[in-house]
């Protein structure tokens, strides 16, 4: 898959203090990724990194195929940079924003682009001052994309949103993969958020990826799915008939219920009901629960914390 | 670069012309000062008080208007939208100079209002004199302006740049002769007005109002400003490029 971003060895540090140390991460064409972890985890200096706000103390990373080091220029005419806390002066219209914009990206036909972005993101040409937050936060994605880059970078972007909002942007992100073919590459602590909305997360703590993958792979790697089976019969023999099962991790039983604790769960229901009725268990309901991604990052994190420790 | 260097220069001249009061009130104390204590002045300096006091008044407009003009970009960079245009293509030599430039065209507009109350109070020049002092005015507010945007990046809080910047604009308005000439100040007094460049921009601006063009006062003001133009607008983009590096 062609690379958008490719970072390796990404390293800085604040008068001594490591912030980022030793990030590598790739993020292809055309997918939305989401980049997690707590407050003060290397977030925001691995976004400026990337972005050419800052440099690296050490590594390279290559956006839209340019090093951000060696051709910081050409790597901004080829992205787009949404800052958390907004990026308009309220007293601008929302026309002269997006004109400005346009020109100083060298876009074609300013007014032409900046009017179809107005009727794209729902904007009237208002001042900016007496815009909603969900109206200024679109308004801020309308900018990142007005000269139509293949990759943007979000930095928290529902922060403080209503759920409406959040919805609406979310759809607004969706379209631009769908659409446009846009890499996203989105910063959040809004752990639903990466789960509704990436391709592919990426977790960082203490200024290291500690985890990777799709949300769905996260989850069944870290803690697994647990089947909970509710019997009539005897636990310990239910408990013997799944044992040859080569995926089950771990089973639980108490009274008439087994908790089982499986790699892919929705893959293994059919096999464990029919191991059940060779073991002539008859199983009164089964129940599939998947760990919240909420789980996983705390799993995640708290290994790493103990780690150090 | 001229292309970003006038964009950012439209965009905020457009954005200063909206806020008119804001343009009002950066030139009210001046004008205020020029009505109120400018025919106090006749009478301790004579009916030439006028020409005395009206080149005073426009150093202490050039330093009010242009050298609070860093209290813009603080509200720019709270606001994102630096940042914003940080990403941009646009160089940060041309995200600064644009600024400048509409800093300089706003305080020239403040000057002509300036120029024409003293007229009416009977300050007197010959064009000539009046398009070279306007012309020196350039050089001062581009260097008043260049230093105030990287003072406002360089402050570690930056709330504390309008009391800052007020600190040091007071002590060189008052060092600059601007309200009283410094021919009467004291040898001590003297010697520290002289390391200022403003002295020698307002005695330039006095001469050319008087119409002596080819007075050594006019050449120093001249080439103070510039020198000191050239200074400001190097540490100025030093600045604006190492904050952002």
């Amino acid at each position: 898959m062609e690379h958008v971003i490719e970072a390796r060895g990404l390293a800085r540090s604040f008068s001594g203090t490591a912030a980022v140390r030793g990030v590598d991460l790739t993020v292809g064409a055309g997918q939305i990724v989401g980049f997690l972890g707590p407050n003060g985890a290397g977030k925001t200096t691995t976004l400026r990194m990337l972005t050419t706000l800052l440099r690296p103390s050490a590594g390279t990373a290559t956006v839209a195929g340019h090093d951000v080091a060696a051709a910081p220029s050409a790597v901004r005419r080829r992205i787009g940079y949404v800052a958390q806390g907004g990026s308009t002066n309220p007293a601008c219209t929302v026309l002269q924003e997006l004109l400005l914009q346009a020109r100083l990206y060298r876009v074609a036909d300013p007014h032409a682009r900046s009017r179809e972005l107005m009727e794209r993101f729902g904007l009237a040409d208002q001042v900016i001052g007496s815009l909603s937050g969900g109206q200024k936060r679109r308004l801020d994605i309308a900018l990142g994309i007005v000269h139509t880059p293949p990759l943007i970078f979000l930095d928290e972007p529902t922060t403080g949103l209503d759920p409406q909002s959040r919805t609406e942007v979310w759809q607004h992100v969706r379209r631009l993969r769908d659409e446009h073919g846009t890499a996203v590459f989105l910063t959040t602590h809004y752990l639903e958020e990466a789960d509704a909305l990436c391709d592919r997360i990426l977790i960082i703590d203490q200024g290291r990826i500690i985890g990777a993958g799709t949300p769905e792979e996260l989850k069944s790697r870290l803690s697994g799915d647990i089947v909970t089976v509710e019997i009539d019969g005897d636990a310990a023999a239910a408990r013997a008939a799944l044992a040859g099962l080569a995926a089950v991790r771990k089973v639980q039983a108490g009274g008439g219920t087994l908790r089982i604790t499986v790699e892919h769960g929705d893959r293994i229901l059919v096999q464990l009901t029919r191991a059940l009725d060779a073991g002539g268990l008859e199983p009164r309901s089964i129940r599939l629960t998947r760990p919240t991604l909420d789980e996983v990052f705390l799993a995640l994190t708290a290994r790493e914390a103990s780690h150090v420790a | 670069m001229s292309r970003d260097i006038w964009l950012i220069f439209v965009h905020q001249l457009r954005l200063s012309m909206g806020g008119r009061l804001g343009l009002v009130l950066g030139v009210l104390q001046p004008v205020l000062n020029l009505a109120l204590f400018g025919p106090l002045l006749t009478a301790y300096l004579g009916p030439g008080s006028w020409q005395v006091f009206v080149p005073g008044v426009l150093m202490q407009l050039a330093l009010l208007s242009t050298g609070l003009a860093g209290f813009g970009i603080v509200f720019d960079a709270r606001f994102g939208v630096l940042e914003r245009q940080r990403v941009s293509p646009a160089s940060r030599t041309a995200l600064l100079l644009g600024r400048v430039c509409t800093n300089v065209v706003v305080l020239l507009g403040q000057a002509a209002l300036v120029v024409a109350l003293g007229f009416a109070f009977g300050f007197r020049a010959p064009v000539a004199g009046l398009a070279l002092g306007l012309a020196l005015l350039v050089p001062l507010a581009v260097s008043l302006a260049a230093l105030s945007y990287a003072f406002a990046l360089v402050l570690p809080r930056q709330e504390m740049f309008a009391p800052m910047a007020g600190t040091v604009i007071v002590p060189m308005l008052l060092l600059s002769g601007a309200l009283l000439p410094m021919s009467t100040a004291p040898g001590w007094l003297d010697v520290i007005s002289r390391a200022t460049p403003f002295r020698y921009a307002v005695e330039g601006l006095r001469a050319a109002f008087a119409g002596h063009y080819t007075s050594p006062t006019l050449a120093a003001g001249a080439a103070v400003s510039v020198v000191f133009a050239v200074a400001a607008v190097t540490a100025g983009t030093r600045t604006f490029i190492r904050r952002h590096a």
